[in-house]
């Protein structure tokens, strides 16, 4: 990446930012498939609860988010504490922190994409299924699951896209430490600080661009090659 | 086979409770719309429970709440052609019609997949979507989608009501087929007296959610009384004929029973085989003296043998036509006038252009 100047810091933070991001979004996933259908299906009490609690990042200032997961699951947080002592797993001011926390700001927009194409399947096709010999297991795995996939593109690729711009939630969970917590938005933040960071963060701004158009495109392409078998031509 | 079914449900202000068993090779489920026979199809299959009551297939109990059995409908074996086809958009007709094959136990796969697709003509679909399919086509992938599971039982919910009048024509060759050529029973829902006249061996009659007949298809498609009012028009008695001749010079079929022969435009049929062929009761005039100068073709003689009113000042009339049945509906008026009462002679006249494609069934194989 030496034609755009990159210096190793950026390099860094545009590394973190693409780690962070996958991660997060792949992790996420089986969550939100899960939620999703259980939102869009399930008929239990506290369902209203539940549907707030996925969706209350988006509402809540980034902020308090970070702060939230700072005092849950920081070192010496209860959950934290645990999660360190019986799997080694730390989030507190490492990269898979910030990951978590963009996890966690992404979530309601993944699952209101799942939960949208699962609402609109057609319960009919998978009582047809039923009739022909496949037990509910096999329905999803071959009916239900198709038939959401361009669901789930769009809401990986939308929580892919907040994961990269994720700002708030994570500085304040995770902090600014480069080469571990300092994604493509802090270290953008952190350069427009500094005296002669200007170019900088024009630099990583513009990779920003980029990287973001690309995951649109790449999202746009995938859907439609999976939503034109389901649509007429 | 035998199917029996006594099964009630509530559903919503409307109550079920339907009790008939056939052992007929094809079972129509006839009634008007709202009747409850789509509920009847769909308690079989398991995609309702019924409230109380016992469904078996053969002596294979399906459900029966008073000993907590209910197979559900994956385990059930039995096919489901539904009105809107319903073939999985996602896959491609080749896939479709696999899909149940997959599912079904290796060695319960009786149907072979080149038959069945010989069957339906859908071989050159397979490689399709079902988006880029007709209606007629999408029917028929989904008929043979339900064969190829090698199920028990077939159901079949109005798979023709979607449909438009070229379309129906173009699948119901391929049901009778399917009813003379595969060995699954089925069980066909329909509202149509000119479906049921062709294709059902058995009849049940459905009428607000409860069975108001049942019986061999020959004895209830000749009752005008249970017969919904709209299809009131389309109904009429039902012979067993033989192709006799064939008229080269007029292009003419002759048909011919105990009650006569009957001349029908030309029919591409064999010599010899036999037909389903319905006489609608409208399209039967009654004369008290034979009569001559008449351009229809057909008179045939017969003895009154019932007099039944048919709705507001219409009557219908069984002629006992050597120990055939013909019915004619005629108005109160003509029966006044002409005077007619049980045990009459009287004469039965028919125009040949009365029978075309839709009252004359392809060759019927004999039930055994």
């Amino acid at each position: 990446m030496n034609w755009l100047g990159l210096g190793p810091d950026e390099w860094s933070a545009v590394h973190l930012s693409l780690l962070v991001a996958s991660v997060e979004m792949i992790v996420s996933l089986p969550f939100g498939v899960v939620a999703a259908l259980v939102l869009a299906r399930g008929k239990f009490w506290g369902k209203t609860f539940l549907d707030g609690l996925v969706h209350l990042p988006l509402v809540l200032p980034p902020v308090v988010t970070g702060y939230l997961l700072l005092i849950t699951f920081g070192r010496r947080a209860p959950v934290g504490a645990f999660l360190a002592d019986h799997f080694g797993l730390v989030f507190a001011f490492r990269w898979t922190g910030a990951a978590l926390a963009c996890g966690i700001m992404g979530f309601p927009l993944m699952v209101r994409a799942i939960r949208l194409s699962v609402e609109a399947v057609d319960g009919r096709l998978e009582a047809a299924a039923g009739t022909l010999g496949a037990n509910s297991a096999w329905v999803f795995m071959t009916v239900t699951l198709p038939l959401i996939l361009p669901g789930i593109i769009a809401g990986m690729i939308l929580s892919f896209a907040r994961a990269m711009g994720e700002f708030g939630a994570t500085i304040t969970f995770v902090s600014n430490i480069p080469g571990e917590t300092q994604t493509l938005p802090s270290a953008i933040y952190t350069f427009t600080q500094v005296p002669g960071g200007d170019a900088s963060a024009l630099r990583l701004t513009l990779v920003s661009v980029v990287i973001s158009m690309a995951a649109l495109i790449a999202s746009e392409a995938l859907a439609r090659r999976v939503g034109g078998r389901l649509r007429a031509q | 086979m035998t199917l029996s079914v006594a099964i009630r449900r509530r559903l919503g202000a409307f109550d079920l409770d339907a009790t008939f068993e056939s052992e007929g090779h094809l079972t129509v489920l006839f009634g008007p719309s709202g009747s409850g026979k789509t509920s009847v199809v769909n308690l079989i299959a398991g995609l309702l429970k019924p409230d109380s009551g016992r469904i078996a297939v053969d002596g294979r109990v399906l459900v029966d709440t008073e000993r907590r059995i209910f197979l559900p409908k994956h385990r059930r074996r039995i096919g489901y052609v539904f009105q809107d086809a319903r073939l999985f958009p996602h896959l491609t007709v080749r896939q479709n019609l696999s899909y149940g094959r997959f599912f079904a136990p290796r060695a319960e796969r009786r149907e072979n997949f080149g038959h069945v697709v010989d069957l339906l003509g859908i071989g050159h679909l397979l490689d399709r979507r079902p988006v880029l399919l007709s209606g007629g086509e999408k029917q028929r992938v989904a008929i043979g989608r339900a064969l190829l599971s090698s199920p028990k039982l077939l159901l079949m919910d109005e798979p023709l009501a979607a449909l438009d009048e070229a379309r129906k024509a173009e699948i119901m060759p391929y049901l009778e087929r399917l009813r003379d050529e595969t060995k699954v029973p089925i069980v066909y829902v329909s509202h149509s007296i000119a479906e049921v006249a062709r294709l059902a061996t058995t009849i049940v009659v459905m009428a607000d959610g409860s069975v108001a007949a049942s019986g061999p298809a020959r004895d209830i498609v000749g009752r005008l009384d249970l017969m919904p009012p709209e299809e009131r028009r389309e109904a009429g008695a039902v012979l067993d004929m033989a192709v006799a001749e064939q008229d080269r010079h007029f292009g003419m079929t002759v048909l011919r029973s105990a009650a006569g022969d009957i001349h029908v435009p030309g029919l591409n049929h064999a010599i010899g085989s036999m037909h389903c062929v319905r006489i609608r009761a409208r399209d039967v005039i009654l004369a008290v003296e034979r009569p001559v100068g008449l351009s229809a073709l057909n008179i045939l003689s017969g003895t009154i043998a019932a007099i039944a009113p048919a709705g507001e000042n219409l009557i219908e009339i069984r002629l006992d036509c050597h120990g055939e049945t013909i019915i004619s509906r005629i108005t109160r008026q003509s029966l006044e006038t002409l005077g007619l009462a049980i045990g009459r002679n009287v004469f039965a006249v028919v125009k040949a252009v009365a029978f075309d494609e839709g009252t004359v069934s392809r060759e019927k194989r004999m039930e055994t």
